[in-house]
């Protein structure tokens, strides 16, 4: 038994959105759809499913198994759903209802899908969740309060509960940090060595590393590569192919340690907190002028809240945080933010904002003119409001006006976790050079460990600095 | 099994958490019905000075009408209720009383206020509950119905009627119901009380007004139910069309709707004092204007108290719903 | 902008235009009596819309009804937006105890919802325009608080205007920037919204004899005048129910049709 989708074409009336695309996916061996935002792969796990848009048109065959699936009716479609075909939502902790706990989702699943008893679909929910690692104190609770990996888990096991053996990932690690990231690889391997039909859509060349198998990449809805993962990751031959591999942190040139000349960020024995709880401690590190530093570590060990702390806008728990030399002077501390259209006002163009500040510190416009053609954006840009320019065009435009202010570190908080891998390459780059030529230092701070350790040399891991569970 | 056994460390946090929500509202709660307290007395004392002539005089007045009443007659009273204290003590007198459920006597009739509100109490909370029910009976069917298929005729329709019906201000539903039913096709009796037929108009016009809103806040809440994430995934892990809207859209839906009935306790109480005012109902509601009407000072403050103190028990009453409903409220 | 609101912005113009010019133009004293001619059918002896049971020129009533209405309201609104936007920045601003106080001030005046606290202002001096103004005011104002301080607390947390004031942006960039834009959007909405509110709590008042009195040409009181003389004379209580139903369909459809619901 085979997943095979031949021929296939998703189109909006005369505008060929996918395809036509050869799509075979079988037993044991993953496929992953590689490709940036936009590109039209979620089509094909829609597509699959049967649940394309209304608007949309699809040609092409989809068969599973002797099953064609794309001229079945659709209640004999949707029986499929669950019982032989399953799909991993993106985000799961937005996909599970919030109002019933995490067992009862997964005892549904059993009971009302697979036709079990009431009492054996409890049993075996509660043998799913412990099988793939939750806790036991965990699984009737809500939603709301679980993490995202274990989100993902609980989605899982409602999903595949009534025996599917094809499983449609699309998406499955948006939003998780690295060591989630791996949570969930491992979970779909697992599904492909059980001898399941694997097919994962994502954009993270990381993902589809692990995962093994086979990889097509997708540009504009088309297939611009395709091959063992193997081949492809290593060798790809079109110039997408190229770009997207080369944006795998992984594959950037790696930098010696830039700690930079003379320090002017220094912080001492420094612990941070959050609602009354402390989350690291014992911090010690030192930036000096020009140079780069990276924080890394999961999602809520407080980096951000450490970076605002650098900043100065939230005070310290317990330790010191000094500024040195330049950046004594005010406005010496600026940020770039991980969703660069929430870091402009959204109602009105971009130019009020920029005109407000050239006058409020009396900057020149061609200075700001010039800072803008620097980062390869157009100044024509600015007539726009925030939501009609892309994000990595926005987070240059964040760039370059903190530039403006001379400043002597930039704090950057994820900048390009929000844009898809090549932008996040270009993005990374043209901060790289541009804070050298202006002699500012930068903080960065991200989840992805490779980046930070490629960009910036030197990383402070912040799970080494997590506050123990015991000790409170 | 016993409730330790029961109760995992998940449940235990759950309880915890509704509890301190519980207390933090029913304190809120406490505070509003001080101020709908302090806010009543304040405005019959403000009534009381506003009163032309000698207040004590008038009162005596319309108490025992004015050939009988003289000057020793105006200072009794003046005496019984108090008039020659300061203001501020007046009104501790008068919230200090409220407390022990005495409301004082109507300038009208002389009778307590609180047997008088007593008696129309269950009145004005009969005719509530019928239009309720009228209003559900009206707006879950429509407002599902619309939900499930967003943007078809039948949605246009009932939300343009919708849109019509709450621009329509209570009172003038009332009367054209008054007129088309009870004059025009003399169907139902146009006002009184007494009969079974007397509640159709009061409870169908209040009904109307609650209903219109809360079909489409049912119809809101099931549309987003069912194009979110949870109800496609519900769908798509194989629940069939019938399960998924029991188990996932219903429930869910069911909290932005009980969230709007604090809202509409509002409208609920507002409808109460206008349409027992046009359809002559003796509940609260009709005798807080009569007793504006006739500026009878003690029933004025005592109905509005009272309608008050029901609006505050009802949004708490909508508060502990809502949390109980909805786990991520307590957080 | 909707073509739906277009059409009530148009239908308010109207209504405001007649209100203003109207009275001069319809050549009648809105309270002169003329026992001969009561209830007499519109368009005779140049009564464009007939007179009522007093033989009144009924136009010349409503009309000056509209005035009464719309100058009330607005008066209302317009009071209850600026303090309620001016305190609700304010309160997010401030936080701490200023928000504090703010929000249990207006949490207290929520307790008596709707017409109550209107019904119970006027009641305090009968027939008079300062106190049902300053009741619409008070009720009103607490809507527009809460937009513009649940709006402002967003705004003043969002990355936006973080990178404003390390950028050394002033306090008025922020406000004419960030705050003023996002609040503009949705205030019209409201302050129609509210005008919906008002208009119907006068009239309701008019008609259960709170509030105005006669013989003010409220339209409220018009329709309990004329409502004994629904058989005979149908169209003179069709008259204020009209001009009524337009008003508020008109002020509804600029608030547009979602207003209600997210409040």
């Amino acid at each position: 038994m085979s997943l095979e989708v031949s021929d296939f074409t998703v189109a909006a009336g005369t505008t060929r959105l996918l395809g036509p695309l050869d799509v075979t996916v079988e037993p044991g061996e993953p496929l992953c759809i590689l490709g940036e935002t936009g590109a039209g792969k979620s089509l094909l796990a829609q597509a699959i499913m049967g649940t394309l848009p209304a608007g949309l048109s699809a040609s092409g065959r989809i068969v599973l198994g002797r099953t064609r699936l794309d001229d079945l009716p659709v209640k004999k479609r949707e029986a499929l759903w669950g019982r032989r075909i399953a799909i991993l939502p993106q985000e799961p902790w937005r996909a599970l209802d919030p109002l019933m706990r995490g067992n009862e989702q997964v005892a549904e699943s059993h009971a009302i899908v697979a036709g079990r008893s009431w009492e054996d679909a409890h049993c075996r929910a509660e043998a799913d969740l412990t099988g793939l690692g939750l806790p036991v104190a965990s699984h009737d609770a809500y939603p709301g309060v679980l993490s995202g990996g274990m989100a993902q888990r609980v989605a899982f096991a409602a999903a595949t509960a009534a025996g599917a053996t094809t499983l449609l990932a699309d998406e499955p690690t948006k939003g998780l940090d690295d060591a989630r990231r791996d949570d969930v690889v491992r979970l779909l391997r697992d599904v492909a060595r059980q001898g399941g039909i694997l097919l994962c859509i994502t954009h993270d060349v990381a993902v589809a590393r692990a995962l093994g198998g086979r990889v097509k990449i997708l540009r504009h809805g088309d297939v611009v590569e395709s091959g063992s993962s193997e081949t492809v990751l290593t060798a790809p031959q079109s110039a997408y192919g190229k770009a997207l591999v080369e944006a795998d942190p992984v594959n950037w040139p790696a930098v010696e340690g830039m700690s930079g000349e003379s320090p002017i960020l220094v912080a001492e024995d420094l612990a941070i907190a959050r609602g009354g709880r402390t989350l690291v401690e014992g911090i010690d590190l030192s930036l000096g002028s020009g140079g780069r530093l990276a924080i890394a570590g999961p999602s809520g060990l407080g980096k951000s809240t450490l970076l605002d702390t650098f900043a100065g806008l939230i005070p310290p728990a317990s330790g010191r945080v000094e500024r040195h030399g330049s950046a004594r002077r005010p406005l010496a501390l600026q940020k770039l933010y991980q969703d660069p259209p929430s870091a402009f006002a959204s109602r009105v163009s971009l130019k009020a904002g920029f005109d407000d500040l050239l006058r409020r510190h009396r900057i020149s416009r061609e200075t700001i003119d010039g800072l803008i053609e620097r980062l390869g954006l157009s100044p024509a840009l600015l007539e726009r409001r925030p939501t009609a320019v892309s994000g990595g065009e926005l987070q240059r435009l964040a760039l370059a006006r903190v530039l403006a202010l001379n400043p002597s570190i930039i704090l950057a908080d994820e900048p390009t976790s929000r844009l898809d891998p090549v932008t996040q390459r270009s993005v990374m780059e043209v901060i790289g050079e541009i804070h050298r030529e202006a002699d500012t230092a930068v903080v960065l701070v991200t989840h992805n460990l490779t980046l930070a350790k490629r960009w910036a040399g030197t990383v402070v891991d912040l799970q080494g600095f997590a506050k123990q569970e015991a000790t409170h | 099994m016993t409730m330790s056994e029961t109760l995992t460390p998940a449940r235990r946090a759950e309880a915890r958490r509704l509890r301190a929500s519980f207390v933090k509202l029913l304190a809120a709660r406490l505070f509003q019905a001080l101020v709908v307290a302090l806010i009543v007395g304040i405005v019959g004392f403000a009534m009381m000075q506003a009163l032309p002539g000698d207040a004590a005089y008038r009162i005596a007045a319309g108490r025992y009408g004015y050939d009988v009443v003289d000057a020793a007659a105006a200072e009794a009273m003046r005496l019984q209720l108090g008039l020659d204290r300061p203001a501020l003590e007046m009104l501790m007198v008068w919230i200090g009383q409220a407390l022990t459920f005495d409301l004082g006597h109507s300038f009208v009739t002389g009778a307590p206020v609180v047997d008088e509100i007593l008696h129309q109490l269950g009145h004005s909370v009969g005719l509530a509950f019928i239009s309720i029910l009228v209003a559900l009976a009206l707006a879950v069917p429509v407002g599902t119905l619309a939900g499930l298929r967003p943007g078809s005729l039948f949605d246009r329709i009932s939300g343009g009627a919708a849109l019509v019906l709450r621009a329509t201000p209570a009172f003038l539903i009332g009367i054209l119901l008054i007129l088309f039913i009870a004059v025009e096709l003399r169907l139902t009796p146009a006002s009184g009380h007494g009969h079974g037929t007397h509640f159709v108009l009061p409870a169908l016009t209040l009904g109307l007004v609650l209903g219109s809103v809360l079909s489409r806040v049912v119809r809101n809440a099931v549309a987003e139910a069912v194009a979110s994430e949870p109800f496609r995934f519900a769908r798509q892990k194989g629940l069939s069309l019938p399960a998924a809207l029991r188990r996932h859209a219903f429930r869910n839906a069911a909290v932005p709707v009980i969230t709007y009935l604090g809202v509409q306790t509002a409208l609920l109480l507002e409808g109460v004092v206008v349409v027992e005012s046009v359809f002559s109902w003796p509940g609260i509601g009709h005798a807080l204007t009569h007793a504006v009407f006739e500026r009878d000072i003690p029933m004025v403050q005592g109905t509005a108290l009272v309608l008050g103190l029901g609006f505050v028990v009802l949004s708490f009453v909508v508060d502990i719903s809502c949390r109980m409903l909805d786990p991520r409220l307590a957080q | 902008m909707t073509p739906m609101r277009i059409l009530g912005l148009l239908g308010l113009f109207t209504l405001a235009l007649l209100a203003v010019i109207g009275p001069d133009l319809i050549g009648f004293d809105p309270a002169r009596q003329d026992l001969r001619a009561i209830l007499v059918s519109p368009g005779t002896d140049g009564h464009l819309l007939g007179t009522d049971h007093l033989g009144r020129d009924l136009a010349a009533r409503l009309l000056e009804g509209a005035r009464i209405t719309l100058a009330l309201t607005a008066f209302a609104v317009a009071s209850a937006a600026i303090i309620g936007v001016a305190l609700g920045i304010l309160a997010a601003w401030a936080g701490g105890l200023i928000d504090g106080g703010l929000v249990t001030l207006s949490n207290g005046v929520l307790a008596l919802p709707g017409l109550l606290l209107v019904l119970l202002m006027a009641a305090i001096v009968p027939d008079s325009w300062w106190t049902l103004y300053a009741g619409l005011a008070l009720t009103l104002w607490v809507e527009f608080f809460r937009l513009a301080r649940t709006r402002s607390q967003v705004i003043l947390r969002s990355p936006a205007v973080e990178a404003a004031r390390m950028m050394g942006l002033t306090r008025s960039h922020i406000v004419r920037r960030h705050i003023w834009p996002d609040l503009a959007s949705q205030i019209l909405s409201l302050a129609a919204f509210g005008a919906a509110t008002a208009v119907t709590a006068l009239a309701t008042l008019g008609f259960i004899s709170i509030g105005l009195r006669p013989p003010t040409p409220e339209w409220g009181i018009m329709m309990s005048e004329l409502l004994p003389s629904w058989r005979i004379a149908p169209w003179a209580i069709g008259a204020p129910i009209i001009a009524l139903a337009i008003t508020v369909l008109s002020l509804r459809l600029v608030a547009g049709p979602e207003t209600e619901l997210e409040a």
